[in-house]
């Protein structure tokens, strides 16, 4: 079992890895300008609902959506304000402290050219840096490897890049080389997926239903006085119930993924996936579901931060979701299916301490379709400004192999410090 | 005939082993026709793996590998200098010899379910194999016994199956009659040694007659006497036919013995050969065998008409075994739409890898095996594992995890909706394909779907 106390070796990661080939490469133009840049891709999947991340406090028509289950700056648990119009998740105070110091930076008003709603089709989008869902085999992430611009005597076929995660997220999949590592310990089930098999067991099958309900009591039980928040009439007290390993998990992966690309000679760019974000029921922004994942998340970038020591200086993480979530609750205090969110950067390497948005406005007749936050940044031009000027990759293979048919999706320039 | 897709699906899950990539479509022209052409068809229920070695080989091998590992642990120390100039990089250690036959066994085991058509016949070897249980824990030979003992008969007449495990090197050590020896007999009085009742009390307990039946304690003692001298070969003293069946008639209760009121006269193997003929078709034998065999496939409640009917059939062939299987495929009770049953957690898993197309890493079906509360080839007791739902349903908490595991590891690849079609077809409920679909990634709409009731169950 490899360790992560030190630098992980070429040996280590043989170890801890089932797939593993080539090793080399790294942005090589980059780094003839006296540059080492790491990119870490974190994609979140199950839409995150960016104004339960980032809200516009300073909007008057905030209030009026969320109510005291959103972020407001007053009460008990008070957001993090980040400038005089947008606040953070009090459940980040990592991120807010990267943001203060110039390290980290949100985009909001931020989508994908996805504009429908289903997660897989969203993914696939997100993943693939295609313009439309379909039968993507590789991912923007690791087409960009090819695209790197020419540093005279790299061979393409010996970049690579690198995922976490029992199987390699599609954004990191593709014709250049993976190195994948599969933590020890693979997901745990998510609070998220035991409810929904609940509610399909309560609408099909009581046996299994009964089973499924006295597991949930009994984790309960054992968590009492634990990190859950409080039980809620006839709801099993799921939420946030397996929040301990979620948070165990998430460092773990993201942390061993700063490890990798801290190395001398390791991997440069790299990816992985954090599933939980689908909060339909009881969405939980302040206190709950979304505030406990969120936590989880904050825990993550910290990880990285620290396991990258001296590298993080030339680091940026980026953090990405298929789409956003309504802007106003559903029936059940939880979000459902929307467009535009946010897309939250990390790293010692960025201009940060900005957030940077088009702000649409939520009133009715601003809100996309009368329901979802309008997107008024493209994903891609984020993702495109990342590429070429903390990769350094060619404009033109950005457009042709990367990202095709974004033409008109300028990159986002200026990020980098 | 109409095609009928739906009841081609309950064919797959209820009879077999859950569908493959396109094996609804296949057999929905006359499901129940390919289920009795499963069991048909020529070799049906056999493994042939010539690398596989026989339940004695298997014996005698593992006691040369433990003799040898003895001996080096009992070797001097060597000279420390001596020590140091030998000295090896630390090689991972080979995996122990007992526990590769086991992994291999374990592998033709499941490739024979993940690559039957249906895999009735399979479900048939796995349900006659839990009947005549043995454990792995007390022989090495659980799986060469199962390609041995009950292969070789699944399709055959109950009676020699029943002779086949009752006198396996297997069965003799794992219920303790290779040490039984008669009172009278010549060990028997030279060695002091005694009689075992165990391996007689489970055959008419569990094998045959069934518990509370026709039997008394006299019944067990005296059949035990008969089958005295039931024992196997030593590899200490007989290295060419180590762990093979022998009857030493030195050490078999000599005389003529009653057992269930008929008078056996005493000729060596042959006495014990005809109780268990006798056993085998005895009524209260076709009723337990017929309730079982309802019980696993049709429900924990069987109806008692079906069972008359089994119990009938099987006293009318002479436990002819495939024509009971058959009769279980034409009983209109076998066909309820409702699945009543939960799968039991090898049939699951390997639903799971036959939906996916996945061959799976042995070493993590062993081990999924084992959290589920379904160790292989090493049942709780001689009893086997029970078939009744109660016994399963507290390990779906423990199913959950492992289909979160088995979808982060494969599920990403797989498109959830595509699998739902292939696995469950016609049966998926509106709220199970809504569940699948709408879940917030891949690998959830991977674990709902191995979670959903109309996967769990059969």
């Amino acid at each position: 079992m490899p360790t992560y106390l030190g630098a992980p070796t070429r040996r280590e990661l043989l170890l801890g890895s089932g797939m593993l080939f080539a090793w080399a490469a790294v942005p090589r133009a980059a780094r003839a300008e006296g540059r080492d840049p790491r990119l870490l891709v974190i994609v979140l999947r199950g839409a995150l609902d960016g104004l339960g991340v980032v809200a516009p406090v300073g909007d008057p028509d905030w209030g009026k959506l969320r109510g005291d289950k959103g972020l407001i700056l007053e009460g008990p648990t008070p957001a993090l304000a980040l400038d005089n119009f947008y606040a953070l998740n009090p459940a980040m105070p990592n991120f807010h402290r990267l943001y203060q110091a110039g390290q980290a930076m949100v985009v909001h008003a931020v989508a994908t050219p996805y504009r429908e709603r289903s997660h897989f089709d969203g993914q696939d989008v997100l993943e693939s840096g295609l313009p439309k869902a379909g039968a993507a085999d590789s991912g923007w992430l690791n087409r960009t490897l090819a695209a790197l611009a020419p540093g005279g005597r790299v061979d393409p076929h010996g970049r690579q890049a690198f995922a976490v995660g029992p199987v390699a997220p599609l954004v990191v999949r593709g014709p250049a080389p993976v190195l994948a590592w599969a933590p020890p310990r693979l997901p745990p089930v998510g609070d998220d997926t035991t409810l929904r098999l609940l509610d399909l067991y309560r609408h099909t099958d009581p046996a299994l239903a009964r089973v499924l309900e006295e597991r949930i009591g009994l984790a309960a039980i054992a968590r009492a006085g634990g990190m859950t928040s409080e039980p809620d009439g006839d709801r099993p007290a799921v939420q946030g119930s397996g929040i301990a390993q979620v948070r165990a998990y998430f460092a773990e992966a993201a942390g061993a993924a700063g490890k990798f690309l801290a190395g001398a000679e390791g991997p440069r760019v790299g990816a992985l996936a954090f599933d939980g974000w689908d909060t339909h029921v009881e969405e939980g922004a302040v206190k709950g579901r979304l505030a406990n994942l969120l936590g989880a998340l904050d825990g993550a970038l910290a990880a990285i931060e620290s396991n990258m020591g001296e590298a993080w200086r030339q680091t940026a993480v980026v953090l990405v979701t298929e789409f956003g979530r309504t802007a106003r609750l559903n029936g059940n205090d939880g979000t459902d299916h929307g467009t535009a969110t946010v897309a939250l950067l990390a790293g010692g390497a960025l201009k940060g301490g900005r957030v940077i948005a088009d702000w649409p406005g939520l009133k009715e007749a601003d809100l996309y379709e009368n329901r979802d936050l309008r997107p008024t940044t493209d994903l891609r031009a984020v993702l495109k400004g990342l590429a070429e000027e903390h990769l350094c990759a060619d404009p033109g293979k950005l457009e042709a192999a990367v990202f095709p048919d974004s033409m008109d999706v300028k990159p986002l320039r200026g990020l980098l410090a | 005939m109409a095609r009928n897709p739906q009841e081609a699906a309950l064919a797959l899950h209820r009879f077999g082993f859950g569908p493959r990539s396109g094996s609804i479509e296949a057999i929905a022209g006359d499901p129940r026709g390919a289920l009795i052409a499963e069991l048909d068809r020529p070799g049906a229920g056999q493994i042939t793996k010539p690398d596989l070695p026989t339940s004695g080989a298997a014996n005698r091998a593992v006691f040369e590998y433990q003799a040898e590992r003895n001996a080096n642990q009992k070797r001097k120390p060597r000279d420390p200098a001596q020590a140091q100039m030998d000295a090896v990089p630390a090689q991972p250690e080979a995996m122990p010899l007992p526990r590769q036959l086991f992994r291999a066994e374990a592998r033709a085991r499941i490739d024979a379910a993940l690559n039957a058509e249906i895999g009735f016949v399979e479900r048939l070897v796995w349900f006659w194999s839990n009947h005549f249980c043995v454990n792995q824990e007390k022989t090495v030979m659980a799986g060469a016994y199962e390609r041995e003992a009950i292969r070789p008969n699944v399709l055959g007449r109950f009676n020699d199956m029943l002779l086949a495990a009752e006198g396996h090197p297997a069965m003799l050590l794992y219920l303790d009659n290779a040490q039984s020896i008669g009172p009278n007999s010549i060990a028997g009085i030279n060695r002091d040694r005694g009689l075992n009742e165990n391996l007689a009390r489970e055959i008419l307990e569990l094998h045959t007659l069934g518990v509370r039946t026709v039997y008394t304690q006299d019944d067990v003692t005296n059949f035990a006497k008969v089958l005295t001298g039931w024992t196997i070969r030593q590899t200490a003293s007989d290295p060419d036919h180590g762990g093979e069946f022998v009857y030493i008639k030195r050490a078999h209760e000599p005389g003529p013995q009653t057992v269930i009121g008929k008078e056996y006269d005493d000729d060596g193997t042959g006495q014990g050969r005809a109780v268990l003929a006798d056993l085998a078709r005895h009524p209260m034998t076709a009723k337990h065998v017929a309730t079982k065999l309802a019980l696993h496939f049709v429900s924990d409640d069987p109806p008692p008409a079906l069972v008359n009917r089994l119990t009938r059939r099987f006293l009318d062939t002479d436990g002819d075994l495939k024509g009971v299987a058959k009769m279980l495929v034409e009983a209109p009770e076998a066909w309820a739409p409702e699945q009543a049953k939960i799968k039991r957690p090898g049939e699951w898993i390997v639903a799971a890898l036959r939906a996916t197309g996945e061959a799976g890493e042995i070493g993590r079906i062993i081990q999924a095996q084992n959290l589920l509360g379904e160790p292989l080839w090493r049942p709780p007791a001689p009893k086997g594992f029970s078939d009744e739902n109660a016994a399963w349903l507290d390990g779906l908490a423990q199913r959950l995890d492992i289909a979160n595991t088995f979808a982060h590891r494969e599920g990403l690849a797989l498109e959830p909706a595509a699998i739902m079609d292939v696995a469950l077809g016609p049966l998926a409920s509106a709220e199970t394909r809504r569940a699948v679909t709408g879940a917030e990634s891949r690998p959830q709409g991977m674990t709902v779907l191995l979670m959903a009731p109309e996967f769990q169950r059969r």
